[in-house]
């Protein structure tokens, strides 16, 4: 009998529906807290920001600062709603509550079981990143109806924050392991992806490096769609980001089967 | 199961295990700790691979066909998986969706589990307010909501108290008698006594012991025990050795297996500065007599 292959290509069946329905049921449960609890500190950030700074930045890029950054925050909602349910909550739930554990004996596939998490991290990215489009539209700072369309790319940026993520959580021992992730890649992620001030402001080779992030390319769609315009390079942005939501997904596939299929 | 093996590392945990398990019966699986009974279910299941041997669980081969088989199989883990963000009534709900249950199929079976359950009143309570043994129930009916042919239980009853203990050896055989194969490994030869018509002793990763709880008893072990402890025992033990075909010193007890202990009796009734306890041997006699004494930590 041949050892599974941890490399194969995920294996899916619509089972995963029911452990994303399981999340959800308990996200219904605590829906508001939850939604003020993921929204709380950015909009803390970009209206202290915003209006703090943007009375000394003014303009930057043609629109006002305040502007500038709301589309920045959009997509970083994004990014950490995805991330904190791929780390935190997801390790609750595969070590702590020994949930997947109890799910796998089911006809569910631990790969199933990534799926439904996977596409249940990217949900609560959509929906912080809609709310605060919703926030940002309503002091005037979306153009519609190239406003709708970062919705999908909100969603995008969570799927590949959620692959991530997961590949992250299958690797960690205990929660301490999550804020070496969250300090050593995403808080830089964040100062080089455009999100404060535009990357131009940076060396040439950092620029280039910054160019990989998926967040860049995150804000790189957001930003022109929030004041109206089609991305420039729309594209190649798309294709960064589902690159990276696939990558990701396939990594957490194969690294959570080595943790948990022995 | 036939020639099953898995290692992890270097360790060899499941060292050549055949197994065989009857529709309809309660089958046991006795080892220490470490022995290789919960790596064993797992292989079974499908949650791990082995390195070599064949399986097939309800007719199908495993680990190809394991969601498959998995369907018809309900599995009572040996740690508490209950979701502690739902009560007891959405445990079971979602569940059941696992299995691809209906919203509406599954109200219509909840109520029974939960009577099953003995928590027909608690169907709403938070499972943080729950005992150890509702819990368990609880466990054990959220195995049952796919209405399994087969129920694989690892330790279903450690560390309950003797109450609730007994209530889930009641529900256990009622499961057997409405015709369902139970597979439960434990370290209670009590438990394995009551409930198991067939039994396995596991240890190393072998199986070293097979057979119903009497003939293995009958197989293994001389048919009477006398334990003696005291002050005098240590002066006893040559005697012991002359009246008893077998005699183990654990401590400061003294085991003496016989078929026949009369004489042993009536020379212990002669000594006041010993106690003793006459007893039948057990299952945990040919346990211990097969594994050994020593500590498995």
């Amino acid at each position: 009998m041949a050892r599974r292959n941890y490399f194969a290509p995920p294996s899916l069946s619509l089972r995963w529906i029911a452990v994303w329905r399981r999340n959800a049921l308990v996200w219904q449960k605590l829906a508001i807290p939850s939604i003020l609890g993921n929204l709380a500190d950015p909009l803390i950030m970009l209206f202290g920001l915003g209006y703090g700074l943007g009375a000394m930045v003014g303009q930057m890029q043609g629109t006002s600062y305040f502007a500038f950054l709301a589309a920045g925050f959009v997509a970083t909602s994004s990014m950490y709603a995805a991330t904190f349910e791929a780390l935190y909550s997801a390790f609750s739930r595969m070590h702590v509550q020994r949930t997947w554990e109890a799910i796998v004996n089911a006809p569910v596939t631990l790969d199933d079981v990534l799926a439904g998490e996977y596409a249940w991290a990217a949900t609560k990215a959509l929906s912080a990143g809609a709310c605060m489009l919703i926030i940002v539209a309503a002091f005037g700072y979306a153009q519609f109806p190239h406003g709708l369309a970062a919705l999908p790319v909100i969603l995008l940026i969570g799927l590949a924050f959620s692959g991530m993520g997961l590949a992250i959580n299958a690797l960690a021992r205990g929660y301490d392991f999550f804020s070496y992730y969250m300090t050593l890649v995403l808080t830089p992620m964040m100062m080089l992806s455009g999100v404060f001030f535009p990357l131009e402001q940076m060396p040439a080779a950092v620029q280039a490096g910054a160019k990989v992030l998926p967040l860049y390319h995150g804000v790189a769609l957001v930003r022109p769609l929030l004041s109206g315009q089609m991305p420039p390079a729309l594209l190649l942005h798309v294709c960064v980001l589902a690159a990276y939501a696939a990558g990701g997904f396939y990594l957490a596939t194969v690294l959570t089967r080595r943790r948990l299929l022995k | 199961m036939r020639g099953l093996r898995k290692s992890f590392g270097d360790l060899e945990v499941v060292g050549g295990v055949d197994l065989e398990v009857a529709s309809g019966e309660c089958f046991g699986l006795l080892g220490p700790n470490g022995a290789g009974k919960t790596t064993t279910l797992k292989l079974c299941l499908g949650l791990a691979d082995p390195d070599a041997g064949e399986i097939e669980l309800l007719g199908e081969p495993v680990p190809r066909r394991a969601r498959e088989a998995r369907a018809r199989v309900g599995v009572v883990p040996q740690f508490d998986s209950l979701d502690p963000d739902f009560t007891v009534a959405e445990n079971l709900l979602v569940f059941g969706r696992y299995f691809g249950i209906s919203q509406r199929e599954m109200a219509s079976r909840i109520p029974a589990l939960l009577e099953f359950a003995g928590l027909s009143a608690r169907g709403e309570a938070r499972i943080n307010t729950l005992s150890g043994g509702m819990k368990r129930r609880l466990t054990l009916a959220r195995a049952l909501v796919n209405d399994p042919q087969l129920i694989v239980m690892d330790e279903p009853t450690t560390g309950l108290d003797p109450q609730a203990r007994h209530l889930i050896w009641e529900r256990l055989r009622q499961l057997t008698q409405q015709g369902k194969t139970l597979v439960l490994t434990t370290h209670f030869m009590e438990e394995a006594e009551r409930l198991c018509q067939r039994l396995a002793i596991m240890d190393h990763g072998r199986i070293i012991a097979q057979g119903s709880p009497r003939s293995l008893i009958a197989e293994h072990t001389e048919r009477q025990v006398v334990e003696v402890h005291g002050p005098g025992v240590e002066d006893w033990m040559a005697q012991a050795k002359r009246l008893a075909p077998r005699v183990e010193r654990v401590g400061d007890t003294v085991f003496c297996y016989a078929e026949d202990v009369a004489s042993i009796l009536k020379d212990l009734s002669a000594k006041s500065d010993l106690t003793y306890l006459h007893r039948a041997a057990s299952l945990e006699d040919v346990f211990l007599k097969l594994t050994g004494r020593d500590l498995r930590d």
